[in-house]
């Protein structure tokens, strides 16, 4: 089938005439019709414009002229990247109808790179969440058992990926939404650089936090992928003016010799025993690929966690105030006056967890508050930052797991708290704007994905995807499929 | 008992600056959550950050600008389409009431 | 008022920068476009949208920070002021705020002859706000309507050290930054338009006494003249309130220049909570002094400079230089009048008794669009100075030259106006009017001088104002002294 297929395999079929892009839109797009009421990864299927998109791609493969490696292919895009004239939502109720006038640059840059958009999908209201519960419209299944959680707030990203319900996905990642559910759903998800990807287009969750960054079915997909998105862009003023290296040449370059840092706070006492072993195999087998590996400290991470929780929310509050019922989306009706209209609508539009980050930033921000908890978490931060800074001195990529543990039940993590403790090797990756992947590393005895985190140093996505593709070279975890029948 | 992190009247007057409408079964849940997590954030607190300096851009950068060169805006068409409650050419709202 | 109370005043104005785009994104600033034409996803705030800061508006903002004698700061960033309004289209404004572009300035202004140093606490940069209609007024509006054309455009603020003691002080103050700003075409200084904007804070507190007063933020203030009046108003207001024991309470209020008095519009007691922090979607400027140098080679003569050139070199007194540097564009005509003519007091004399008929000085539109080109005046006064024509006839042709756009050698010779100074011309009808007047002949003769200037105004009309008035009384005098 080709929904089986990876993008470099696909495209291989397509530049052989072997299959046109139209087939393989179909494929997707009926897979999507059986399978995805049981996996809901879906928000919006947008079935006319991939196929006239994919037939667009049908005659350039004709003439002999394709785009490059993603024409013609069949991608998702989370719902929290605008899309013109396609609805978004960023998951929230508070945009329901919006339909915006433009693309983000991303989807500009998929789209002149030839590839068809099946449709927008689900998430964690605004990305604000780690299991993709709180989206405003449904939760979405985790393809390895419907009754777990797919991780967030990219959990639509993931599954679908991990159930071909697309050749590959986009997501986004603030806390780890991209790697956690990558970890969570079995696939390679990407975190770039901070600066790496245009933020142009992206609903803003944390400013100085997102980016944009590929799921996949393997290391090469998603250099393919984060090929064709990253760049400098003048519409957004945080994207960095760093060339943009060919990420597929070195990828087959291996890791002898290379320095892998281990650092010592990763392996905590509510690490998931069965995610330490998988972890710690891959370790071993890295090494046995010629990586030398050291232990390294990254003593702030600790307090990395509750540093997010401050300075996320805290820009999230602010990004958030411009949801008020005026120029777009919901507006409650009925209101006496301008500020029960505000208060109506935004009380009505926003999920428990984004009103629960918007007070916790607004407090964060007021008066009297401000030094004692966005000021300190900034200063965290550079604690945090220093702390990679000084282990990449002396190691090239740092070797970590993804999260505490597999995916948990849906409805089981009620306690805020208790979901936030799942970003906790994600985070200080987001607080340091590093680049980050996590690649299939096993699975638990019940049949659940474990994730393997590789983390670079700045704009050194190379050297992570070099890093993450001899492991996976020598391993066959990204081959597992789901068996979802049909 | 532990003071609380933050009380019901800092509850109503944060809702009211962040424009959020909450019933009372809301506020003392929200009152209760955010105490837990304020009480976790607490831990940063401890962390010795004297000299050190915050950082607000993960990768540094500076004077980034473009130039005055007009580039076209959107149609009108586009930019009221999404408008809650559209009057003519323009965007309208509810009596605005000074606080 | 009673000399028992020192009113402090601050004023803080804001600029519109004459930007071809606004403050951060490329949508045009042109005036008077349809509603919401003139926007984009970055202005109206849409989901996803990120600022990119104006090259343009922040060397506007440094050329200005020069001219009032500010320190740039190297280091200056943006940050967010957080409140609710729907011409507010993120519900924060991209403002400055701890670490602005400039500071610590000052402007020298004159008034009733002593010189006062008013000092600039800041100077930053900013985006503007929708507009917002409303169905009636305020107060009874239903609803109301937004319009995001002028949404992001950028508005430069300069706030004053609370150093003014009068309201005429703040009224000087106020028309020198204003002359400054146009005069380095940052801003068309228009305040009946909204590209200038005035607000005040003012206090008052018992003479001698060291700490200030409870102070009072008084706004729509949209001209010179209300601004004066605004503040006169308020003093009044506070010092009724305080001889009458009662707390002047901190608070905002809005002029109404129909009913001439402010009218409360919101505490600040319970200040706004503006929740600042720095924009994370904006990196930090770091203005290199190359920059600020090259800006700096950039700054014309500044109106004081000016002036105090004109007095010198062309020796004007204090009241015609201010008037002739009144804007930029009238200095400029006068000192192009002077470069052809090479007579400074009878090209200030013509403008500003003719020329400052027909149009305001200060309107840099009106003066650049003016139907008599300086080169014209000047040779309407070489005419003059040359005796072609008599100052009285030149009158008339000046209103001619204004009306036409004609140059004046044209309408002279046209018009046949060129004075008559020939003497044997002349001394014909001279000796008509003697013969035609001898009663008033005689009156002179018996020692009424001032008969003469009769005699003199009866040769003037025969010759219908042509006569030269000069050779005229000096005919008129040989000749009644013969008689």
């Amino acid at each position: 089938m080709l929904t089986d297929l990876t993008i470099h395999e696909l495209g291989a079929r397509f530049r052989q005439n072997d299959a046109t892009p139209t087939e393989a839109a179909r494929e997707y797009l009926d897979r999507i019709a059986a399978l995805d009421p049981k996996v809901k990864a879906y928000l919006t299927v947008t079935a006319e414009a991939a196929l006239a998109r994919a037939a667009e791609a049908d005659a350039r493969f004709k003439t002999g002229a394709p785009l490059g490696p993603l024409d013609g292919v069949p991608l998702g895009l989370k719902d929290v990247l605008c899309t013109r004239g396609v609805r978004t939502t960023a998951g929230s109720k508070i945009l329901e109808g919006f339909v915006p006038p433009y693309d983000a640059t991303v989807v500009a840059r998929l789209a002149r790179a030839g590839a068809v958009i099946l449709g927008k999908l689900n998430m964690d209201e605004f990305a604000m969440g780690s299991s993709t519960e709180n989206s405003g419209y449904f939760a979405t299944r985790n393809p390895w058992d419907l009754s777990r959680v797919p991780g967030g707030s990219s959990g639509g990203s993931a599954a679908a990926v991990a159930a071909d319900l697309a050749a590959a996905t986009l997501g986004t990642d603030t806390g780890g939404s991209i790697r956690q559910p990558a970890a969570f759903c079995g696939t390679v998800g990407l975190k770039p650089t901070y600066g790496r990807v245009s933020r142009y287009g992206l609903i803003a969750f944390a400013s100085s936090l997102d980016q944009i960054g590929p799921f996949a079915k393997d290391v090469e997909d998603a250099a393919l992928m984060l090929q064709a998105i990253a760049g400098h862009d003048p519409m957004d003023s945080t994207s960095a003016a760093v060339p943009v290296p060919d990420y597929a040449a070195g990828l087959g370059q291996g890791v002898e010799g290379l320095k892998v840092g281990i650092p010592a706070e990763y392996f905590i006492e509510g690490l998931d025993p069965e995610v330490e072993t998988a972890v710690r195999a891959a370790i071993e087998i890295l090494k046995g690929l010629g990586a030398k590996t050291e232990s390294v400290s990254l003593p702030h991470t600790e307090y990395g966690l509750a540093a997010y929780y401050v300075i996320g929310p805290a820009e999230a509050s602010s990004n958030l105030a411009r949801y008020d019922g005026v120029k777009y989306g919901l507006r409650v009706p009925g209101a006496r006056d301008l500020i029960d209209m505000y208060s109506r609508t935004r009380g009505a539009g926003f999920g428990a967890e984004v009103k629960r980050r918007v007070m916790l930033g607004t407090y964060a921000l007021s008066a009297g508050y401000y030094d004692a908890y966005y000021g300190k978490a900034q200063k965290v931060r550079t604690l945090v930052q220093r702390d990679f800074q000084k282990a990449f001195e002396r190691v090239d990529v740092i070797v970590a797991p993804t999260t505490p543990s597999a995916a948990f039940r849906t409805g089981e993590k009620e306690d805020p708290l208790s979901m936030y403790l799942n970003d906790v090797f994600t985070i200080p990756v987001n607080l340091a704007g590093l680049p980050g992947v996590s690649v299939p590393a096993g699975f638990t005895k019940g049949g659940l994905p474990v994730g393997l985190q590789v983390i670079g140093k700045a704009f050194d996505e190379a050297a992570v995807l070099r890093t993450a593709k001899a492991y996976e070279g020598a391993t066959e975890w990204h081959k597992k499929k789901p068996e979802l029948g049909a | 008992m532990p003071e609380p992190k933050i009380t019901m009247r800092e509850v109503e007057q944060v809702a009211r600056l962040a424009r959020l409408a909450l019933s009372d079964a809301e506020k003392e849940r929200m009152r209760r959550e955010l105490d837990g997590i304020l009480s976790y954030i607490d831990k940063l607190r401890a962390l010795d950050t004297e000299g050190v300096p915050p950082t607000s851009h993960a990768v540094p950068m500076t004077n980034v600008m473009r130039e005055d060169e007009p580039v076209p805006s959107l149609p009108q068409a586009d930019m009221l389409a999404n408008a809650p409650d559209r009057s003519g050419d323009f965007f309208r709202v509810p009596k605005i009431i000074e606080e | 008022m009673s000399g028992e109370y020192e009113v402090v005043i601050g004023l803080e104005v804001h600029a519109q920068l004459l930007t071809r785009t606004k403050m951060f994104c490329g949508c045009p600033t042109a005036f008077g476009a349809p509603p919401n034409t003139q926007t984009c996803p970055v202005c109206q705030g849409m989901p996803g949208s990120l600022p990119v800061i104006n090259r343009r508006a922040v060397e506007f903002g440094i050329k200005t920070a020069l001219a009032i004698g500010c320190t740039v700061n190297a280091d200056n960033r943006f940050a967010r002021k957080h409140y609710y309004y729907p011409d507010m289209p993120k519900n924060y404004q991209i403002s400055q705020y701890e670490e602005p572009l400039a500071v610590h300035g000052h402007l020298d202004v004159e008034v009733g002859g002593a010189a006062r140093r008013i000092g600039i606490e800041r100077l930053h940069l900013e985006e503007d706000v929708g507009k917002l209609i409303h169905e009636g007024n305020l107060e009874t509006a239903q609803s109301s309507q937004v319009d995001f054309n002028r949404a992001g455009l950028p508005l430069m603020e300069i706030v004053s050290k609370p150093d003014m003691r009068a309201t005429e002080e703040a009224g000087a103050y106020l028309r020198a930054l204003r002359a400054i700003v146009v005069y380095l075409g940052v801003c068309d200084g228009n305040m009946e338009e909204g590209s200038l904007r005035c607000d005040a804070n003012i206090s008052l507190r018992k003479r001698g006494a060291a700490e200030l007063g409870t102070k009072v933020e008084i706004k729509n203030m949209n001209s010179f003249r209300n601004v004066q009046h605004a503040l006169e108003h308020e003093i009044k207001r506070q010092a009724r309130a305080l001889d009458a024991g009662e707390r002047i309470v901190q608070e905002t209020r809005l002029w109404d220049p129909d009913k001439g008095h402010t009218v409360s519009m919101r505490s600040k007691e319970f200040a706004h909570d503006y929740r600042y922090f720095p924009e994370p979607d904006l990196p930090p400027l770091d203005v290199e002094a190359r920059w600020v140098e090259a800006v700096r080679a950039t700054l014309p003569e500044l109106p004081a400079a000016r002036r105090a050139r004109f007095m010198e070199i062309h020796a004007l007194n204090a009241y015609d230089a201010d008037l002739l540097t009144g804007s930029r564009v009238l200095a400029d005509y006068f000192e192009a009048a002077v470069a052809q003519c090479g007579k400074p007091k009878a090209a200030a004399n013509w403008i500003i008794n003719e020329l400052l008929r027909e149009l305001p000085g200060d309107d840099e539109r009106a003066v650049a669009a003016c139907p008599v080109p300086p080169g014209n005046l000047a040779s309407l006064i070489t005419l003059i100075e040359d005796g072609t024509i008599s100052g009285k006839i030149a009158k008339d042709v000046f209103e001619k030259m204004y009306r036409s756009g004609e140059d004046a050698r044209s309408i002279v010779s046209r018009e046949g106006l060129t004075q008559v100074a020939d003497v044997s011309a002349l001394g014909s009808v001279v000796d008509q009017v003697l013969t035609e007047h001898a009663k008033v002949v005689q009156d002179y003769k018996a020692g009424k001088k001032a008969a003469l200037g009769f005699l003199v105004g009866q040769v003037m009309k025969l010759t219908a104002g042509k006569a030269s008035p000069g050779v005229v009384n000096s005919l008129l005098v040989e000749k009644l002294s013969k008689l």
